[in-house]
């Protein structure tokens, strides 16, 4: 496991004059489950057509396993694709779609069609060999597009947004399962999504990106505890944002003026930089002040019941272009229109190089 | 007064169809005729004029040459229409909309400039007047066509299609032979049929290139200068069926509407 399984290097892409890509380099080991996360226009679509060969990067290079596969056309590398539309070919049965990549590999018939069925078993489909795509519903015709990536043995399986056209429920029911075959294949998965939430189910290495870089990566934990950049700590989950300027800096403690009055967390930026203090909504305490951090008082604009919780949004009484995002109890009485102290754990807060 | 109207309405419905069928009906009554002319009163029916065709060699043989003709024609005609419109539409070309009109610009030529042209061409390069010849003129005249009815159906929803098949290791050669005709084919066979039809009754370039060996519309009019008979009545109307199977068939294809 020296050698990471995908090496991208300093890749750049443009669109005639607009850049996509700005020197995006990311490794991929072999069997993890990478998302790569953004909103749209970020690039992350592009980085997958260059992995799959159907971009070749203005600079840079792409190695699988080792190999310099650049300008390798998509039908050489040992890459498959999951597309966002499917893309089945309406003429052939399931069946056929699914054995269409080792019929290309000259493989015979009847070891074709035993490969086709067990990857449809696989996927949950094995019913479906003889049936026409047009049969199929949206999920179903998701699972063959999968089969039949999955049945050639790629080293690297990418996929599309390919969750995007399913309605909610079934999303979250094919994203379970999209987990689950790929723990039991064990192939490497590169999927591009710009829904939060499908990352941090599914991702052991999520990649955040925004204009064409990379902001931050790592395993989804880490991303939503410690994001890197301000981007990231609004795009994965919420985040209350509040500017400020270093004005003491020392033994690992900063202290930062902000809106709400200075605030002493650790950190080790130098006096005079300005940072951005990120809170995540649940680590906001609302009414009688009971942590570290005051945070001042704020008038309540609106509380949204989502179950299992409640979303408060509110704005500072001292800074009215401060808005907090906070996630109260189910139980809580805080109704819009209430004035409330505001705070939360100076462990809990997350600085931010501004 | 609403009666009246109903009334009119009618007789101007009959008096149009009439005015479009009835040449045809005329055509297809007579060459029934028992009697040597085809003039009322009618005498049959009668099918010893449509046995006298077939047994005609001249008739037989022309009517050999105008199907292979057409067969040919419109099978090069498809393929390069085919080919052309891949091509247009998968790829970035410099001039592309200049480049489209030019390809469909011999559609609203007419069939004598374009087969005086060929005339004119084949005489300076040597090439005799043949069934060739014709050939080589109807795929002039339909290659246009059969782009044009195919690259109209040559939606971007086939690229993905396509990038598939060749990210799942599919050479340049078999993705157009197993994927992108298959997923063409109405379009295709529509253009094929249409061409067919085309070529099957297209007598001024055919007039124009062919010499001896000629196609069953020039036949006819050789046919025709001796006078008319019931004769030419049984070749016309076998001609007419021929384009109407033709036509069907175009239409089914083309029209066939698949479940999405």
């Amino acid at each position: 496991m020296s050698a990471p399984l995908v090496d991208i290097r300093n890749v750049s892409h443009r669109f005639g004059q607009l850049p996509v890509l700005k020197n995006v380099s990311l490794a991929i080991e072999p069997g993890s489950y990478t998302i790569l996360l953004g909103p749209s226009g970020s690039g992350k679509t592009t980085l997958l057509s260059i992995l799959g060969g159907f971009v070749t990067p203005s600079e840079g290079k792409v190695f699988i396993r080792g190999a310099d596969c650049t300008a390798v056309p998509p039908a050489k590398r040992p890459t498959t694709t999951v597309f966002q539309d499917y893309a089945l070919f309406p003429h052939m049965s399931v069946g056929g779609n699914v054995g269409f990549g080792l019929r290309m590999q000259g493989v015979d018939g009847a070891a074709r069609a035993a490969k086709a069925r067990e990857a449809l078993a696989l996927v949950g489909l094995a019913a479906a060999f003889d049936k026409k795509p047009h049969q199929l519903s949206g999920g179903q015709r998701q699972r063959v597009a999968l089969a039949r990536a999955l049945v050639v043995e790629p080293a690297v399986l990418l996929l599309d947004e390919p969750l995007g056209a399913l309605d909610l429920k079934l999303r979250r029911q094919m994203q379970d399962e999209l987990k689950a075959i790929q723990k039991r294949v064990g192939t490497a998965f590169i999927h591009v999504t710009h829904d939060q939430e499908e990352a941090m189910a599914l991702a052991d290495h999520c990649v955040v990106m925004n204009d064409g870089r990379i902001e931050d990566e790592g395993p989804p934990e880490r991303v939503y505890a410690r994001p890197a950049t301000r981007f990231s700590a609004t795009f994965m989950g919420e985040s209350t944002i509040l500017a400020g300027t270093v004005t003491e800096a020392g033994n690992g403690t900063v202290t930062v003026s902000t809106a709400v009055g200075p605030i002493s967390l650790p950190g080790a930026p130098p006096a005079g930089a300005p940072v951005a203090l990120a809170i995540r909504p649940e680590h906001l305490v609302l009414g009688e002040v009971k942590s570290d951090v005051a945070l001042g008082t704020a008038k309540v604009g609106d509380v949204v019941f989502q179950g299992s919780f409640k979303r408060v949004l509110a704005t500072s009484m001292q800074d009215p272009a401060l808005q907090f995002i906070a996630k109260a109890p189910a139980s809580a009485t805080v109704q819009a229109g209430d004035t409330i102290p505001v705070s939360c754990n100076a462990q809990d807060i997350i600085l931010l190089a501004d | 007064m609403r009666a009246a109207v109903r009334f009119a309405a009618w007789v101007y419905a009959i008096a149009v169809y009439g005015f479009i069928f009835l040449p045809v009906v005329v055509l297809v009554l007579f060459s029934l005729q028992a009697t040597s002319f085809p003039i009322p009163p009618f005498t049959g029916p009668s099918l010893r004029w449509y046995q006298a065709v077939l047994s005609d060699a001249r008739l037989t043989s022309a009517l050999v040459n105008s199907l292979l003709v057409a067969v040919l024609s419109s099978l090069a005609s498809v393929t390069l229409g085919f080919l052309s419109a891949w091509g247009f539409a998968r790829f970035v070309l410099p001039g592309s909309a200049i480049l489209r009109g030019l390809i469909t610009l011999p559609l609203t030529v007419s069939y004598l400039i374009i087969g005086m042209g060929l005339l004119v061409l084949f005489n300076w390069a040597g090439v005799p007047k043949s069934l060739l010849a014709a050939g080589i003129g109807h795929v002039v005249i339909n290659l246009p066509l059969c782009f044009a009815i195919i690259y109209s159906q040559m939606g971007d929803h086939q690229i993905n299609i396509e990038r598939a098949a060749r990210d799942l290791g599919a050479a340049e050669w078999k993705v157009l032979l197993m994927i992108t005709v298959p997923v063409m084919a109405p379009a295709i066979f529509a253009g094929f049929f249409l061409s067919m039809t085309f070529s099957w009754d297209e007598f001024v370039i055919s007039f124009l290139l062919t010499r001896f060996e000629t196609t069953l519309p020039v036949e006819i009019w050789n046919l025709l200068r001796s006078g008319l008979n019931p004769k030419t009545n049984a070749v016309g109307s076998l001609v007419f069926a021929v384009s109407i199977v033709l036509v069907v068939f175009f239409e089914l294809t083309l029209l066939r509407r698949k479940p999405a």
